[in-house]
Formats: C-alpha cells, structure tokens, sequence
C-alpha cells in the first residue's frame, strides 16, 4: 500500500487505538492535518492553545490508561507543548507529541516558524525522534508508543518536516519493537521479594507508602490486599492518591510537607516502610534525615534510577508494582497489629484535619460538601495551589484514578484542560474542576473547547482574589511582605461563564452551596461555580523549609 | 574517585547531546568525554570518565542507562584495562632549544609532527599519568597550544565490552 507518510502516520495512531486526538494545526503540519481528514476512526480536538492540547492529552492517557497523543505545528506550536510535556514527564504519564517541522533543507536555517523541539525537549521527554527517513517513520512510531507506555511512562516526541510527511512511502507497520537499549523489567527478584516479605511478617510498625505507581501499574487490588493482610496502615503521596479507599480504616491519607499529622507520625515511627511506586520526593520527606529515621526501608519501583536517589535503601525491587505485590502475597500470611493499629487510630483521633468554619465560606468546606454530595464517584481534576492541597485533604477518593492532577511540575493551567481529556476519555463520568481564581486565568481560553466539545463540566473556583499559595509562603517566608500575590482585578466567572453560552453561579456561604448542588451537578452542560472564599486561609499542617514532617505547624 | 565508564551507544544522530546533557542537568562532572564508532557500524563508543562517589556512579550508571539510545555501560574501574589518550601540542621553540625539546620527547617516545619556525608539534600517547608529565616537562619552554582527545580503554585479555546480540535498524 502506497501513502503519504503522513497518512501513513494517521494509520499508525489508528492502528496504535488512538480514537481522540489533541491538537492546533499550522503551515508546517499542513499535510498531517490532510491526512487527518480522511480518518473516520480518530476524533480530532481542536483546542485553543496547544497546552491545552498536550494537558488535555495527559489527563486522557490517566484516565484511560491508553497513550495520549497531541499534535502542533512547528514553532511557537511545538513551544507551546514544552510545559505539558514536562508535566507528562514529572507525572510518568504516557504521551506521543507530534510536532511539525520545517522542511529538511531548510532545518537549521531559522526558518519561519522553526525551532529544535529535540533539542528543547530532550530533558523531558522519555525519547524523542526528529524523522529524516519517511521509511522508517512507521518504525519510529511504534518505536514511540511503545517506550510512551512501557516500563516507567513517559512523553514521546515525534518532528517531523513537511516535506518528509509529504514523500510517499511503501506502508507497513511493524508488529514488534526491538530496542536494545531499553528493556524495562517488570518481576521483581525472586530473592529481594521473599526477603521483603519475611520483613513484612517480623514487622511491628509496618507502614505503606503509595504512590503513582500504584495507578499506572494498575494494582490498587493488590495494594489493599497487601494493606488487609498486613493489617499495615496506608498513606498515599500526592500521586498516589485514590489508589486506596478513602474510607478504608487502615487510611492515613496523603504524608509529607501538607500531609495529615497522623500520616507523618506513623511513618516517623514506623520500624518497616514499604514503598510501593513513589520516589521520596522532596514534598514527602522534608528533611531527609529525619524521614522515617528508625525504619527499615522497601522500596518497589519500576524504575532502578529511583531506588537509592534520595533515601539509603534496605530492600531494593526492581519491578512493576502490581507482579512485585503479587509475588510477595504468596510469602504472606495474615497479620493480627492491633497494638500498632490502636496507636495509629489514637493519632487520628488526636489530630484530626481541622478548620474554622467561622465566618466567610471556607475553602475546605467547599471540597467536603463536594465530596460528600458525590460520594466520591466523580473524576476530579484540579489545578495548583491551595485548593490542589485541599482537595488532597478533604476529599475522600473512592475509586482509582478518580483524582487528575499535576504533581510533580505543580503546572498552573493544568486544570481546565485535563478535565476536558478526563471527560472525553470517560464520558459517562462526572467530571469535577476545582480550581482557583489564579489558575484558571492561566488557561481559561479551554472554556470554548469544553463548550465546544459539549462537555458537561462541573467547575468550581474557589476564588480568593489571591495567589494563596505564594500568599502563603510569603506569609512565612519573607515576613508577611506580600509582593505581588493580590489581584486587584478578577473577573467576573459567572459573567464569563454566560459569555461562553453556559452557567455561572456566584456563592459565598455553605448554604448556598447546599441549595445549588444538585442543580449543579445535573445540569447536563457545563457549569462556572464563582466560589467567593475567604483569602486568608492557610493549607495546614505545614511543614516549614528544611524541617522534618514531624515538625509541622497549624498554620 | 574516578571511574572509566565503557559505554556503547546507537551511531544516533544526537546520542552525544543526550548523553552530555545528562551529565551537565544532573551536575555530575566529567573529567573526559571521548567519542568514535567501533567494529560495528552501527554502535559508538564513549569512555567517559566521571569524578564522584559510589552513589554518585551509581546514578549515572542508573540515569544512562535510562537513554534509549544507550545499549551497554560498562564500570571498568576494577578491572585490568588498558587505556591511551594522544596529546598535540605547540611549543615555542627556538632553532637554539630544538635539541632539548626533541629529547624530551625522545624520552617519552612522543613524535614531531611539524616544524614551524619558531615552534614545534608534538603527539604523544600513553596513559594520563604519562601524558601529564610530557606536558609538565615541556611548560616552562611555552606551550602555545595543547589538545587532549581525552581517555580511551580496553579490558585486557579475552575480556571485551562489546556486544553480542544482533542488531536493530534506527
């Protein structure tokens, strides 16, 4: 079969599964955007700026588990996927880029609309091609859905020039990949697992780390097997939650900087930490030396440059979340704690989350009444900032993969475009926003796609007229000398709202909210809730720069 | 301490700026970078070596190995290897001094190469210690220029770094 390479291309993606597509077209993908329009498989997404294409993309591979795939044109096109990219890379989603480029005689000429998009990318992507050949274009693009999705996810980009899209080309897509330079590992060591788990069993303080992993693994069975057969309390990093039951009695929800006290007490104490795909980033451990001091430490993660990086191990694995728990159930018996559960349950007690629901509406009673009204059986997607921290607290996830977010790279603007992917990837779902007056400005022109697309989107912005969560570090970090964090214009979001054809509703107490909610949640198009909230509310528990997680404050 | 790492990589276009960026984001440091194909088309050959610690080796070895384009790192620190570095160098020579200069590099077994009128180019090769003290011995004559290609290594013996699956296109 004879094609242009670039409807060869077209005839990878379908043949990769690829049914939703995100993009913005231009000069330079002229002949991929043709070959686009003769596909009666793929749903093409016409976004409004390519972020929101790459981050639309990003939440659509989470929430189905397939490869995300965007599409932009050479140039500003191609920049403007740079910080989705880096989101996909920080959060280990998998994603194909395909960027358009000026022709090859003209590479490295700076031609109209050309820039090295390998080059810029090339910290952020898993691997990236530039495509010289348009032969070897179908290999390249197996190549790349393969590396995407396997072993430890992540971004693959694909440029390719105009002209290379346009030459014609025998088509046959490869059945198999050879990569000899990558061959991920998905069993964990015989040995290490058994060694793992006759730790597990001698255990008197065991606790379980949780993180993304567990999601993109696919083991939150495993997790709570593993959990219930230990008796092993569980917390979950900012990535990892979700993967275990909100509600489940051995949940201590989210550890770290922002983390519930009583999570950070027990992992302080703990004398075996099992960490299951998370990588003690920064945000969870503070001070290193003060993480989990007296624990013995498994650490299971699919990617080896992960284990050692930030804490000295005693039980590396190697190996996908879901085969190494499995593995390591058949070396377990059940486990009666009750001494070490008492502990933990008292800690609960003790230091519950707490707020004050004096005065101006408050922010976490926004995200309680959100949770309790959907039980938890919605998606939600959120921005960053404040309220990110406070959907991590006060809402109780119940299904895997229920929250979007982005954690590693903290991308404002994230938000509004990932629940546009969320919903078109799960459109029977109802899919939640929760965003902030900051965040949602940065990407806000995604509105029109959302309206577009007939996405019935339920968007709450809790909206404090502040950068709260910059307020909040100037607060304690520069002396209450706040630079730049008030905004002394904020638009109306219900006013935009009806601009965009949709509803918007202003409220500014608990009451309200409670009136309004089963109207908002029915209405089968998409909703802007203006959620006027105090601005002088801080995340707590804090754990202060260069402090351990035991030392936090109420702030 | 400093380790000599063997590295095989794909003939990639763009497999050394992956490889060279690596080492600069992460702030590892190398000491020496070099770079040639090797008895297959299709493979290069990097001798890299880096300044660190045991962790420190073992996250560039970790974060290497994470390049697709990079097939096989080898650590032949602790092994028996030989390895060579070649040296050019200008130095001021007078007709006057020419004698000296040419003995010195007779005791290194180096080679003139060219003649100027007031200078001479010399090549030499040998281990780093060697080419160290060819070039602290010709300093105090002016050393108008000196170019290192830095380290290349080899196991010694049967022992060899190189592949042996069968090879794979792009």
């Amino acid at each position: 079969m004879e094609l242009t390479a670039a409807q060869g291309l077209i005839r990878c993606l379908e043949l990769e599964g690829v049914d939703v597509l995100f993009g913005y077209p231009g000069g330079a993908n002229l002949p991929v955007y043709d070959a686009l329009h003769e596909s009666k498989i793929i749903k093409h997404i016409l976004v409004r700026h390519e972020q929101g294409a790459v981050h639309a993309a990003d939440a659509y591979a989470r929430v189905t588990g397939k490869v995300g795939v965007a599409i932009a044109t050479s140039g500003p096109g191609a920049t403007n996927l740079v910080t989705g990219i880096a989101n996909a890379y920080m959060d280990s989603v998998p994603m194909v880029l395909i960027t358009g480029q000026v022709s090859t005689s003209q590479v490295g000429t700076d031609a109209f609309q050309e820039v090295d998009i390998t080059g810029i990318t090339m910290p952020i992507t898993k691997h990236n091609y530039l495509v010289k050949d348009a032969k070897k274009l179908p290999s390249i693009i197996k190549k790349a859905f393969h590396i995407a999705a396997s072993g430890r996810p992540g971004p693959v980009l694909i440029d390719l020039p105009k002209d290379v899209a346009s030459e014609i080309i025998k088509f046959d897509y490869p059945k198999e990949v050879s990569l000899r330079g990558y061959k991920p590992i998905y069993t964990g060591h015989k040995a290490k697992i058994k060694e793992a788990a006759e730790l597990m069993m001698k255990a008197k303080r065991p606790v379980i780390y949780a993180g993304g992993g567990v999601l993109s693994s696919h083991a939150t069975a495993e997790l709570r097997e593993l959990a219930e057969i230990l008796t092993a309390p569980v917390t979950n990093t900012f990535m990892g939650l979700s993967s275990f039951p909100g509600n489940h009695p051995l949940f201590l929800g989210m550890l770290g900087l922002h983390g519930t006290r009583y999570a950070n007490m027990a992992v302080t104490n703990c004398d075996l930490l099992i960490s299951l795909g998370a990588r003690f980033g920064d945000r969870v451990t503070g001070k290193i030396e003060s993480f989990a001091p007296n624990a013995t430490i498994i650490h299971v993660d699919i990617d080896p440059a992960e284990i050692g990086k930030n804490v000295r191990v005693d039980v590396p694995i190697v190996g996908d979340v879901k085969s190494v728990i499995h593995d390591m159930l058949s070396h377990l018996k059940k486990k009666d704690r009750s001494d070490w559960l008492e502990e933990v349950q008292n800690w609960k007690k003790q230091y519950p989350l707490i707020y004050s629901r004096e005065g101006k509406l408050k922010p976490q009673a926004v995200i309680q009444k959100l949770s309790e009204y959907s039980k938890g059986d919605v998606i939600v997607a959120t921005d960053v900032g404040q309220h990110q921290m406070w959907v991590a607290q006060y809402f109780s996830f119940m299904n895997p993969g229920s929250l979007i977010s982005s954690g590693g790279l903290g991308t404002m603007g994230f938000g509004l475009p990932a629940a546009i992917g969320a919903q078109l990837g799960l459109p029977d779902k109802r899919v939640i926003l929760v965003t902030g007056d900051g965040s949602l400005q940065m990407t806000i022109q995604e509105l029109a796609t959302a309206v577009d697309q007939k996405l019935p989107l339920k968007i709450f912005v809790l909206n404090n007229s502040t950068l709260g969560m910059v307020r909040q570090l100037q607060e304690f970090y520069t002396d209450k000398r706040y630079m730049a964090v008030h905004f002394d214009f904020v638009p109306d979001f219900a006013m935009i709202a009806k601009a965009y054809s949709i509803e918007g509703y202003t409220i500014t107490s608990e009451e309200e909210l409670d009136k309004l909610l089963p109207e908002i949640m029915e209405n089968d198009k998409a909703v802007v809730v203006n959620c006027i909230v105090d601005s002088n509310v801080n995340v707590s528990p804090m754990v202060l720069a260069g402090k351990g997680i035991i030392e936090a404050i109420d702030c | 301490m400093r380790h000599t790492l063997a590295v095989l990589v794909e003939n990639n276009p763009g497999v050394l700026a992956r490889v060279a960026g690596l080492f600069s984001r992460r702030g590892y440091n190398i000491d020496s970078l070099s770079v040639g194909r090797t008895e297959r088309p299709d493979v290069s050959r990097m001798t890299i070596v880096v300044e660190g610690d045991q962790s420190v080796l073992e996250q560039v070895t970790k974060q290497l190995h994470k390049l697709v384009d990079v097939i096989k790192i080898s650590d032949i620190t602790p092994e028996e290897y030989v390895d060579r570095e070649l040296v050019m160098l200008k130095v001021n020579a007078d007709p006057a001094r020419r004698g000296e200069i040419m003995q010195i590099a007779d005791v290194f077994r180096a080679r003139i190469v060219d003649l100027g009128r007031k200078t001479v180019t010399i090549e030499c090769t040998g281990d780093e210690g060697k080419i160290n003290a060819f070039e602290e011995s010709l300093r105090h004559y002016g050393i108008k220029e000196l170019v290192r290609t830095g380290k290349i290594a080899m196991l010694r013996g049967h022992k060899a770094t190189s592949l042996e699956e069968k090879r794979d296109e792009d």
